[in-house]
């Protein structure tokens, strides 16, 4: 019998958590540091489509989304077809050449130019819209355009 | 006057609260995942002029409005746009393309830079399908690009790096070498591969 041995030595000790608070609290910054709230609640049902050749949008210049696809639960007042929303309303297409001018005299004159719209529509909406979308935009002389896609085999789109 | 030592507060509940907050954020939180395929539309004209192409240098893809694809008018599965995309891109048919290595087949495109893939759809067709030929005609570009910088980027220093790799790297602030020389490269290939796409309303 060793003098060492210590009486209780068949109990474990408990495992000391003062130090919780400050990985909870770490945890907590990352993701309040990433979080981006949603800017525009969605009114219609936008699951885009995927493609597998996308470049990343630039966050460097100024974004104008544009979704499109059709009202969601609880908005079937507002028909069954693909409609667009601008910001958090529904909205007309003709009503795009202004929204486009009014994104851009918020953004400074240098950026004008590099304004790019992201379309979110989707993946069931037909081309129509989306066509009509893009002459708008012509008129409104925004060229630059991404459709904004999920990452994915394009091929599965069908499925 | 006694001195009472303020009483110690109870810090046992902090962590619930920082888990309060962390799961509100955790819930919250969309990381930005924005990407897609880039475009630039045509500014509208007035004057309407045509131009003379010759029709073998038109690539015309159609899609109806029950998604069926009508490839030089036949018809066609979407897995197999890309190659039939890139086999025109790349006939180089009068010879003055000399990386091209596609079959010089005097009835298909002259060279890259005169071949111009038209895309036609109807308002009836699906944004799937129409984002699906998209997607397989720029994949049908890169993959042009792709060998192309490959085959002269060992030359220029910048070996096993193809069209893609280059871009990001361009982009990327972090990157080491000879940006000057890597944007020649890339306005190269841009050139000697251009994107001539257009739709046809």
């Amino acid at each position: 019998m060793s003098k060492f041995k210590s009486k209780k030595d068949n109990s474990l000790p408990a495992v000391n958590t003062a130090s919780l608070p400050d990985i909870v609290f770490m945890l907590l910054f990352f993701f309040m540091v990433v979080t981006v709230m949603r800017e525009d609640t969605l009114m219609i049902e936008n699951r885009l489509p995927n493609a597998d050749q996308v470049e990343k949008l630039d966050k460097k210049y100024p974004i104008s989304y544009i979704y499109a696809g059709k009202p969601s639960k609880g908005y079937e007042k507002f028909g069954d077809v693909a409609r667009v929303q601008l910001n958090d309303k529904f909205a007309d297409i003709t009503e795009i050449q202004s929204f486009i001018n009014a994104e851009r005299t918020a953004i400074r004159e240098e950026l004008r130019d590099k304004l790019t719209v992201s379309l979110k529509v989707d993946r069931e909406a037909n081309m129509g819209i989306v066509g009509d979308i893009k002459l708008e935009l012509r008129k409104a002389s925004a060229f630059k355009i991404n459709y904004t896609t999920a990452t994915g085999d394009a091929l599965s789109n069908f499925d | 006057m006694a001195k009472r030592s303020a009483p110690e507060v109870n810090a046992g509940s902090m962590a619930d609260i920082a888990f309060l907050l962390l799961i509100f954020f955790l819930v919250t939180t969309t990381i930005p995942k924005d990407s897609g395929i880039n475009r630039k539309l045509p500014p509208i004209e007035e004057n309407d002029e045509d131009v003379n192409i010759k029709e073998k240098n038109i690539f015309t893809v159609l899609l109806n409005g029950k998604d069926q694809l009508l490839v030089e008018d036949e018809l066609m599965e979407i897995k197999d746009l890309r190659s039939a995309a890139v086999k025109f891109l790349d006939n180089g048919g009068d010879g003055s393309c000399d990386y091209c290595k596609g079959a010089r087949d005097p009835k298909s495109s002259d060279n890259p830079d005169k071949a111009i893939i038209s895309l036609k759809n109807e308002r009836e067709t699906s944004y799937k399908a129409y984002i699906s030929v998209q997607n397989e005609l720029v994949a049908a570009y890169n993959q042009l690009r792709n060998r192309r910088a490959l085959e002269i980027g060992p030359k220029r220093g910048f070996p096993d790096m193809d069209y893609i790799a280059m871009e990001k790297a361009y982009d990327d602030p972090k990157f080491t070498g000879n940006k000057d020389k890597l944007k020649a490269v890339i306005t190269q290939i841009k050139e000697e591969i251009p994107q001539k796409l257009s739709e046809v309303k």
